[in-house]
Formats: C-alpha cells, sequence, structure tokens
C-alpha cells in the first residue's frame, strides 16, 4: 500500500490528481477501523494531516469556513456560540479520543447514512467546499450525499472547507443510541430555526439511504409559522403544530430495519425527537432578543 | 460513587496482626503498578525471535458438508510454512470441557458459522491471513437448526399467539445435529405434590439473549517446540490443566511432554474455560518446528469462544393469599449450540436454582440443554442462575402485583435462610441472609429527584449527551432482586486445587514463594495468594510463581471458586509449613513450647514472648510443602427426581435498581444500582467492592443492551461497534453494603463472590423499568422498541 504525506494543499490535489484511487485519511477514526478490520484495502493512503490549510477555521464572508480537518474537539470548543446544531452533533460523536481526532471533513467524505455531523449541517444549510488540480467548487450539502457512503466528489477532489453561515436563531440536535454515549446512530435529526429568512432548516440521519432534509416538514412549519405571525409575535407554539411537523419529520424519512434498530422504532422516534428539538428551539426564540442570541 | 460500607457482622477476629497485607487487608496487587502503567505484558504481547504467526480459517457456513480443502495454492505463497486441516491432527481430533464433541478443526462438516477448518503459519500475520484466503473449501450448504424447541422436536413457541406452533413431523429443524441427538441435558426435579393447589397463581414466558464476555483482551498465546519433541505453550486460559489434557489427547503427546504457562489474561468471564488457539498454535509449531504466536482480533474473537446460552423459560408460580409460595414449576430451555462446552453444568445449574432463593414446597423444574446450529454457547459469569433470575424474579413482581403484596415484602416471606430446603432437598447449612439483603436495600435512601426548574445535566438523562430529552417523557422505577449462586463445582464433581509454599532466607530476610497453577485473570487471586502466606506465615514477602503446570491442577477460575478453593490450598499449606518450622524452631531451641504463632517475621510465645527471628531460625533450611485440597463432598443429583447434596455452598446478592426511562423514545438512565451482599469474610475488602461493581455491570448490560444478535445461525454483529457493553454514562454510582456472616464450612469463613453480583443487577434494572413503562417487558436486554411498542 502506498503511503501518501503531502505538507500542503497543492502538493495534496497534486497527489489525488495523480493517485485518484488513494484514499483520503484525516482523523483515521474511520479509515483505520475499516482498515483493521480488512473490509478496504485501498491501493494508496493519502495523509491529509500535514496539511494545514485545511486544520484552520476563519469567519470568511459572513460564513464560517470550517477546514475540512479540523477536530470535533475543536468545533464543541471554539464555534459552540456560532455553530449550535454542529457542536451539538460533534459533541455525540464516539469518545473524547474519537473527538480529538475525527473531522467533519472526514464525516463528509465516509458519508454514512449514519454520520453525525451530516444533520446539523443539512439544517444549517451548509456548503461542501472540494478542490482538485481543476479549481474549485461549491456544493450544497443537500447535493452532497448522492447514495449509501456515496457522496458528489469527483476522483481527483479533496473535500477542503465547510461554508456554514453563523447560527441567526436556535439550532438543535438530537440523537438516538441504545447506550448513553459512544454508539452509532439509531436516528438522528437537527433543527434550525433561520429567522431572518423565515425558514425552517432541518436534517435526518440514520433513517434513510443517505441523510437527507425533510422538505415537507420545513416547507409546513415555515409557512405555518408565517401564517400565525409567530416570527414577530414569538407567542407560545401551539403543540398541534409542533406534533404535525415531527409527522412530517418521520414521513420523509426511509429507514430499514437493521441490528441497530426497526424501521418502525425509527420513524417513531423521528416523529418524537422532531417535535421535542422543535419545542426546545423555539423556546429558546421566544426567550432571546431580537439578534438572535439566547 | 459514594462510598462502600462494610456491615460487620460477627466475622472472623481480625487475623491480620503485625504482618500488613495480610486476610483482611486491601493489599496492592502484585500487578497493579504495570496494569496501569501499561507495561503488563498480556498474552498478546508474546514475542520471540524467529516466530510465526499462525491465523485461522474458519466456516462461513452455520451448517455445511465439506466436499473438498484444496490448500495447495495457499501453501504456495512465498513466506508460508504449513498449512494444516483436520488429517493433520495426530492424536484425537476431538475436544470439549465436559463431553468431547468438538473437532479440533472440522472433519466432514460444519456445525457453526465461525468453526475453525484450517490453519496456516507464515512469517507474517498478513501473508497469513492472505494465504488462508487461498485456501478453497467445497461446503454443501445445509439449512441450519437454529430454534433449540423445534431442535428437541418440540413444538416451537409461538410468541405472537401464545401457543405452541406445530412443526411438521421430523423436519429438518429437528435433524439430529451430533450422532445421539439434539438433547445434551434435560435435569428434572420433582419435589412435594405433583399438583399442588393454589390461591393465586401467576405465569410467564421469559426470554433471554445471548450475551458475551466482551473481555477486552483477546484469546492469545505462543506454542514453542521443545527439544524433548514435546511443546511449551503460553496462553491466555482460566484453567490450565484442562487445557493440558485436552491439547494432549489432540497432539498424541503425554502429559509431560506438553507444558503449559499462564500468559497475562485480559479479562476471561467464563469465556476462556473452553479451548481456542491452544491445540492450533501447537498443531503449527510442531509441524514448522518453530515458535508460533496467535491473536485473534475483535471479530473473530466473537467466533472464538463461547457466549452466555439464550435461554427461553415458562414459570407457573402458586401461593396462599397471605403470599406463602406453595409451587413453581418451570421449563427451562438452554440453548447451548453446536457443541456441547459447559452445557450439561449450566443446564444443572439453571435448574437446580432456576427457582431463586426462596422456599417452596412444591418444586416441578425440567430444564434443557440442547444442541443447534447456533454459535457455541458454555460458561460465563453466573453460569445458568443469571438467566433463571430474569425469569423467576419477574415472577415474583407480578405474583407480589396478583396478590396485592409489596414485592419486598414476599420475597421477604419466602427467603430462604439458615436451615431451609432446597428444592434438591438439601438444608442450606450456613447463613441465607437473603430477607436482610433485601431489607437492608429498602432501608437505603432512594436517591434525589432531578431538581425541579433546574435544567438537568444530559449526562444524567435517559439517552445522555444524544439530548433526546430535558425530562419530557421521564418517568422514574424502582426494582428490586435477589440471587444465589453455586460456589465451586457441584453435582459430585472431585473439585480440588493445589498449592506449594515455600519459605526461605533470602538477603537475610524470610521470603515465601506461592506456587499454584490457579488462572490469574484480573481478579485478584495472586492478591488472595499473598495476603493468605503473609497472614498464615507473618511474612511480608511473598512471591507469587508464574502460574504453569510446573504444580498440579488448581482447578478452574470459575464458578467464584478460587478465593474458597485455591486460597484454601494455599492457607493448607502454609500451615504444613509452619507446623515444620515450628518444629525446627522448638529444635534450635531444645525445648517444646505450646502456643507458638509467627508474627513480623519472628516466631513468638504468647507467655514467653519473641523466640526469635524467623531467618535465624530457618539459616540455610528450605521448607516447602505441596498440598492438594478439597471442598467437603457433593453429591450428584438423582436422575428422576433431582434430589441430593449438590452444592457445596451457596452465595447470595440482591440489588435495588432505580431507573429513569423515557417512556416515550424507550430510552433508559439507570440512575442507580445499590447492592448488599454476604461474602462470609472479605479477604480484600477493596477487591470485594470492584467484583461487586464489575458484576452489577454486567448484568446491566444484559438487561439493557448486551447481546449477539444471531439469524440463520449468523451473527449479525460481532464487533464493539454494535455490540454494545456499559459505558461510565451507562454505569451509575452504586451504593454497596458487604456483610460478612462466617460459613462454618469455609476458609476463613469466606464465600465466595464474582457471579452474585450479575445474576440480581439485571433483574433489578428489568423490574425497575417494568414499573416506569407498566409494560410487562418478558424478554432481556429490552431494546427501545420494547418499551414503546414500535
Amino acid at each position: 500500500m502506498k503511503f501518501l504525506q503531502p505538507t500542503t494543499l497543492d502538493e495534496a490535489l497534486a497527489a489525488k490528481a495523480e493517485h485518484p484511487h488513494a484514499l483520503p485519511i484525516a482523523g483515521g477514526t474511520d479509515v483505520m477501523v475499516e482498515l483493521n478490520f480488512d473490509k478496504h484495502r485501498p491501493a494508496a493512503l493519502l495523509d491529509l494531516n500535514r496539511v494545514d490549510e485545511l486544520a484552520q477555521w476563519a469567519p470568511e464572508d459572513g460564513h464560517i469556513r470550517l477546514g475540512a480537518g479540523v477536530s470535533y474537539t475543536r468545533v464543541i470548543d471554539e464555534l459552540a456560540d456560532r455553530l449550535p446544531g454542529l457542536a451539538m452533533a460533534a459533541r455525540t460523536v464516539g469518545s473524547p479520543q474519537i473527538r480529538n481526532r475525527g473531522t467533519v471533513g472526514g464525516n463528509l467524505g465516509a458519508a454514512s447514512p449514519a454520520g453525525d455531523s451530516h444533520p446539523a449541517l443539512l439544517a444549517a444549510d451548509a456548503v461542501v467546499e472540494v478542490a482538485s488540480v481543476r479549481g474549485t467548487r461549491q456544493i450544497r450539502v443537500t447535493d452532497f450525499f448522492t447514495g449509501v457512503k456515496r457522496n458528489a466528489l469527483d476522483r481527483d477532489e479533496l473535500i477542503t472547507a465547510i461554508l456554514i453561515a453563523p447560527s441567526t436563531g436556535p439550532q438543535q440536535f438530537c440523537k438516538i443510541g441504545t447506550r448513553n454515549a459512544m454508539v452509532i446512530a439509531v436516528s438522528a435529526f437537527g433543527l434550525a430555526l433561520h429567522p431572518e429568512r423565515r425558514r425552517v432548516g432541518t436534517g435526518i440521519g440514520s433513517a434513510a439511504p443517505t441523510p437527507r432534509r425533510a422538505h415537507g416538514a420545513e416547507d409546513f412549519l415555515s409557512a405555518a409559522l408565517d401564517d400565525e405571525g409567530l416570527w414577530d409575535s414569538r407567542a407560545e407554539l401551539p403543540e398541534t403544530l409542533a406534533t404535525e411537523f415531527g409527522g412530517r419529520v418521520r414521513d420523509a424519512a426511509s429507514p430499514i430495519d437493521d441490528v441497530r434498530g426497526s424501521a418502525a422504532y425509527r420513524l417513531h422516534s423521528l416523529a418524537v425527537m422532531a417535535r421535542r428539538a422543535l419545542a426546545w428551539a423555539w423556546h429558546d426564540y421566544r426567550t432571546s432578543t431580537s439578534d438572535g442570541r439566547a | 460513587m459514594s462510598t462502600p460500607t462494610r456491615t460487620p457482622t460477627g466475622a472472623p477476629r481480625e487475623l491480620a496482626g503485625p504482618t500488613t497485607g495480610g486476610v483482611g487487608a486491601n493489599a496492592q496487587r502484585p500487578d497493579a503498578a504495570l496494569k496501569v502503567t501499561g507495561e503488563f505484558a498480556y498474552g498478546s504481547d508474546l514475542w520471540t525471535d524467529d516466530m510465526l504467526w499462525g491465523v485461522t480459517l474458519r466456516s462461513p457456513r452455520p451448517y455445511a458438508r465439506i466436499r473438498s480443502i484444496e490448500i495447495g495454492e495457499a501453501l504456495a505463497v512465498p513466506g508460508v510454512h504449513a498449512v494444516l486441516t483436520a488429517e493433520d491432527v495426530p492424536g484425537r481430533n476431538v475436544c470439549g470441557l465436559e463431553l468431547s464433541d468438538q473437532p479440533v478443526l472440522a472433519e466432514g462438516v460444519v456445525r457453526y458459522q465461525g468453526e475453525p477448518v484450517a490453519l496456516v503459519a507464515a512469517d507474517h500475520p498478513e501473508i497469513a491471513r492472505q494465504a488462508a484466503k487461498k485456501i478453497r473449501v467445497d461446503y454443501d450448504v445445509w439449512e441450519p437448526v437454529t430454534d433449540p424447541m423445534a431442535a428437541l422436536g418440540h413444538p416451537t413457541w409461538n410468541q405472537v399467539h401464545d401457543q405452541p406452533a406445530e412443526v411438521s413431523g421430523l423436519s429438518r429443524e429437528s435433524a439430529p445435529i451430533h450422532p445421539d441427538g439434539n438433547l445434551v441435558r434435560h435435569l428434572k426435579i420433582r419435589k412435594g405434590e405433583p399438583a399442588p393447589t393454589a390461591d393465586v397463581v401467576v405465569t410467564g414466558e421469559y426470554t433471554v439473549g445471548m450475551q458475551d464476555q466482551a473481555f477486552l483482551g483477546p484469546e492469545s498465546g505462543l506454542a514453542m517446540p521443545a527439544e524433548d519433541g514435546g511443546v511449551d505453550l503460553y496462553v491466555s486460559t482460566q484453567w490450565l490443566h484442562v487445557d493440558q489434557k485436552q491439547v494432549c489427547a489432540a497432539l498424541g503427546l503425554p502429559l509431560e511432554k506438553v507444558r503449559l504457562t499462564l500468559a497475562g489474561v485480559g479479562g476471561a468471564f467464563g469465556g476462556r474455560e473452553d479451548l481456542s488457539m491452544h491445540v492450533h498454535a501447537c498443531l503449527l509449531a510442531l509441524r514448522t518446528g518453530r515458535p508460533v504466536k496467535m491473536v485473534y482480533d475483535r471479530e473473530e474473537s466473537f467466533f472464538g469462544h463461547v457466549h452466555r446460552h439464550p435461554a427461553m423459560m415458562r414459570y407457573e408460580h402458586g401461593a396462599t393469599r397471605e403470599g406463602k409460595l406453595v409451587h413453581v414449576r418451570c421449563e427451562i430451555y438452554f440453548d447451548g449450540g453446536a457443541y456441547a462446552s459447559s452445557t450439561p453444568a449450566v443446564v444443572g445449574n439453571g435448574g437446580t436454582m432456576g427457582i431463586g432463593p426462596y422456599v417452596v414446597p412444591n418444586v416441578h423444574v425440567d430444564a434443557y440443554g440442547v444442541y443447534t446450529n447456533n454459535p457455541p454457547c458454555g460458561a460465563m459469569r453466573g453460569f445458568g442462575s443469571v438467566q433463571a433470575a430474569f425469569g423467576y424474579e419477574a415472577q415474583m413482581d407480578k405474583l407480589a402485583a396478583a396478590l396485592g403484596m409489596d414485592p419486598v415484602e414476599l420475597r421477604c416471606r419466602n427467603a430462604m435462610e439458615l436451615g431451609s430446603e432446597s428444592p434438591t432437598g438439601q438444608i442450606v447449612d450456613s447463613p441465607a441472609p437473603v430477607a436482610e439483603l433485601l431489607r437492608r436495600l429498602e432501608a437505603m435512601p432512594l436517591p434525589p429527584e432531578h431538581g425541579a426548574g433546574t435544567a438537568p445535566d444530559l449526562r444524567d438523562l435517559p439517552g445522555g449527551v444524544g439530548n433526546t430529552t430535558h425530562g419530557e417523557g421521564v418517568v422514574r422505577g424502582v426494582g428490586y432482586a435477589v440471587g444465589y449462586k453455586n460456589v465451586g463445582f457441584s453435582e459430585g464433581y472431585d473439585d480440588y486445587s493445589t498449592a506449594r509454599v515455600r519459605l526461605e532466607v533470602i538477603g537475610g530476610a524470610p521470603a515465601v514463594t506461592v506456587h499454584t497453577a490457579a488462572a490469574e485473570v484480573g481478579q485478584g487471586l495472586v492478591t488472595i495468594e499473598q495476603q493468605i502466606c503473609r497472614t498464615e506465615l507473618g511474612v511480608d514477602e511473598v512471591v507469587v510463581h508464574p502460574k504453569d503446570t510446573g504444580v498440579g491442577s488448581g482447578g478452574s477460575t470459575s464458578a467464584s471458586r478460587q478465593t474458597y478453593m485455591t486460597g484454601g490450598a494455599v492457607k493448607a499449606a502454609c500451615e504444613q509449613v509452619r507446623e515444620q518450622l515450628f518444629g525446627l524452631a522448638q529444635q534450635r531451641l531444645g525445648r517444646t513450647v505450646a502456643d507458638l504463632r509467627l508474627e513480623g517475621g519472628k516466631v513468638v510465645s504468647d507467655r514467653q514472648g519473641v523466640l526469635g527471628a524467623l531467618a535465624d531460625i530457618l539459616g540455610d533450611e528450605v521448607i516447602e510443602e505441596t498440598v492438594e485440597w478439597r471442598h467437603r463432598p457433593t453429591e450428584p443429583i438423582d436422575p428422576e427426581a433431582g434430589q441430593g447434596f449438590a452444592h457445596v455452598q451457596y452465595a447470595f446478592a440482591a440489588h435495588r435498581a432505580v431507573v429513569d426511562v423515557d417512556v416515550e423514545l424507550g430510552l433508559v438512565k439507570v440512575v442507580e444500582l445499590a447492592c448488599t451482599q454476604d461474602v462470609g469474610k472479605a479477604i480484600n475488602p477493596e477487591a470485594v467492592i470492584g467484583q461487586i461493581q464489575g458484576g452489577t455491570g454486567q448484568g446491566l448490560g444484559l438487561a439493557v443492551m448486551e447481546e449477539i444478535l444471531v439469524k440463520g445461525g449468523e451473527i449479525r454483529n460481532p464487533s464493539f461497534t454494535d455490540y454494545l457493553i456499559p459505558t461510565i454514562l451507562d454505569m451509575p454510582p452504586m451504593r454497596i453494603e458487604v456483610l460478612e456472616y462466617p460459613d462454618p464450612h469455609a476458609p476463613y469463613g469466606l464465600r465466595g463472590v464474582g457471579e452474585p453480583p450479575t445474576i440480581s443487577s439485571g433483574p433489578a434494572v428489568v423490574a425497575a423499568i417494568r414499573q416506569a413503562t407498566g409494560r410487562a417487558l418478558t424478554r432481556v436486554p429490552v431494546r427501545p422498541e420494547y418499551i414503546t411498542g414500535t
């Protein structure tokens, strides 16, 4: 097995162009498990740990530009105020050791339907920045997941960053596991309120071949909040609305039965999580100042 | 964790004297520093120059005929030194703990997924793995027998309609997997009236899933070919001598040519009682003339050892209106999988202790152990008692509800005590404080409710950091359970342990060497051996000799027996050494002194004071004694009524579980597990607490998450990604009360400690979930789906 170890992004892109089958490795929390269990034998590994450009985050044009190699621990420690949904999701990843190593870029690269970052990125309408020697392009995260563990990357491309707008309203992330930590999601749900756009963002994890948004639920809730003037009045959310929202989130999923849980339970749990998450987010919205800060 | 308390209840007077680290002290483990600094050498760390790596090719099918095996291509891989199949086994190609029914390498038929078929030795593990993939095995695949009741030709159990589902004739489902049929053992207990009548009767059916021992150090060892044509095997195991016997039979070598030494063991819990890589590594080493190392990875480990038997149980309990048990009927089916392993003894325990520590005049038990094509099942901590406790304790709660009685009160009214008669007609002849254990739990304060108005920490809520509730849907339940377990080997087994104790002067100071073959698997026997030597011989410096077959058998490190058995053997050997030493002292003094004892490295008389330093009295003399020590004999139970003095000692523990359940999402947070356990005498109180905490955690795991999922005979979750064991966020703080009522028959009055806490913790947790949800919950582990009904 070839081991490529570039130290700059240009070198990394050149290496990927030359070895399109090379498997990128950042924290190694997915890749090394696959290798150790002999599930995967890539011809080459492309180690991105020495590429400094990938390990930075910075505000840029009204977004946070989160380098693909920034660890979950740093997301939690440094970005919980601006990217609360993603930070909550990061908090549910593995153990402290895994969070120190694992990265959001790696999560997107693996593109597992159960990836913890994905529902939060979907709800926040994030954009994935990918690059190759041919140039850079941006892919909306909604369009990024193309199948079970497949994504929209071309063979010569690397994920360089994730662009996420800082939150303008409350965000929530919930994840079901059959133990209380260090568990792969049975189902997961991300929610973001975007009061400035009068929109609601959602993300569903572990309940369809890919992570996906619940478009119907988003449209329903955004319209209902508008119709009843709730964005402005910040009045209490009718319980029926939250329940209906939960039902529509459930209806957007198409889960399977597997060792981690039944399809029926996944659907049920999504409805409950979505209802509860909305109640918490709305409570935060009602008690926050008009600039969105709680 | 809250500080555990010990409740002195007339334990023997402190024996330690001025010698430190003796019996009753919290002596530190001799390997403690090495383990916490990561320097302790486990079996997987073994290394010699020039060694080869062995790997195992396993059957991907649960049941198939082997038409042919082609090894040529694998053998041709550069770096491969040997490829072996069944025909290369020079001795008997069969092994097994209780019944010899399991091939060392599959011969003609594979009976479970993961059964070893061929072996490869190569210069590098990667080469060996790649070569193993080039072995061509042609399988004629058969439909596996996977339902234990169907395997016996019984109607299968139709849970949905609560009625038997018919098996059409002798279908494939019930075809015999072994020549003598699919029944491994049927245990019957018939006590009292055959058709008793009771005021109140409750029935129930319960199912327990397949639990794994989940020890962290995988199967590992190193076989070194010896100049005498024999082999030296360094291996992680639970019983060196039973391994030695089986390895010799398979290799066709006499005992003296197969020498075993215990390698560092990273946990066992019953999963190392059967052979794993033992014979395989020896075969490869003898064939190649090179040392051969084998280490399983985590996935292989799930196929490389037996698991806890899944069980299906039916119970009927009858009682008077006053809450006195009139009768218990039960049927228990243990799925033993493809080979017997310790199924007969598991059936023995599950059957004889299948109704719990209660006094019942009329008992009717049928316990079955069955062959199927599921993964082989055998020993695991609690050994038959764990499964039964989920049934009988659920029944006691159900009966209490039917009687309108408090569940603790009902248990106490029927509790076994000193002098009670067991279902096998055995009189309980040492303390059995079952009611006291429960009453003490009841008297403990309950943990506080979550403060109203303040947001609780997510880590304290069901779902944990998953952020699935902030209190919505959370209902608290409290449940009680009590269980018991036999200590040591039962039913007439000649159970003994051997200890060699040597006393000499080294560097001017007296030193003791204690040599046993009893396996240290992490439980702390090495510490216990030192403590007993210190107390009995008044010497601080005690060296634990490596565990090997250079001394007689120590028996199995299982059945909570080693402190009792090897502890008893060490004590007896020390006593003989001491007698010799006193003889020597009196010889040196030239007179007889009646009241000699040893203390702080000196020979002392109460009346005459210090008579001399041990070092001076001993001089160049070396005193060494070897003792084979037995517990009092037990007897087989009779095959028709199941009566007899089957068990040498019982050990009891009880738990109270406080559980918060998110009833809408089916997630649980165990808030507190309180435990009371009678240990007779705590030889090392901290180690006792450790056993109680660990055993409790393992019981909790089975109650709410731990299960090997098997479908069509195939394991679907052979990894720690999907076989979940509790984390620190799942295992709650414990309140522990350790009682010390001495057993007059046991050394120091001690009682086995390791298993009882694994028996009652799970049933207490499930009882609490039942109370919170109102659901019957008849299957463990309880999955969220069972609570939500989705």
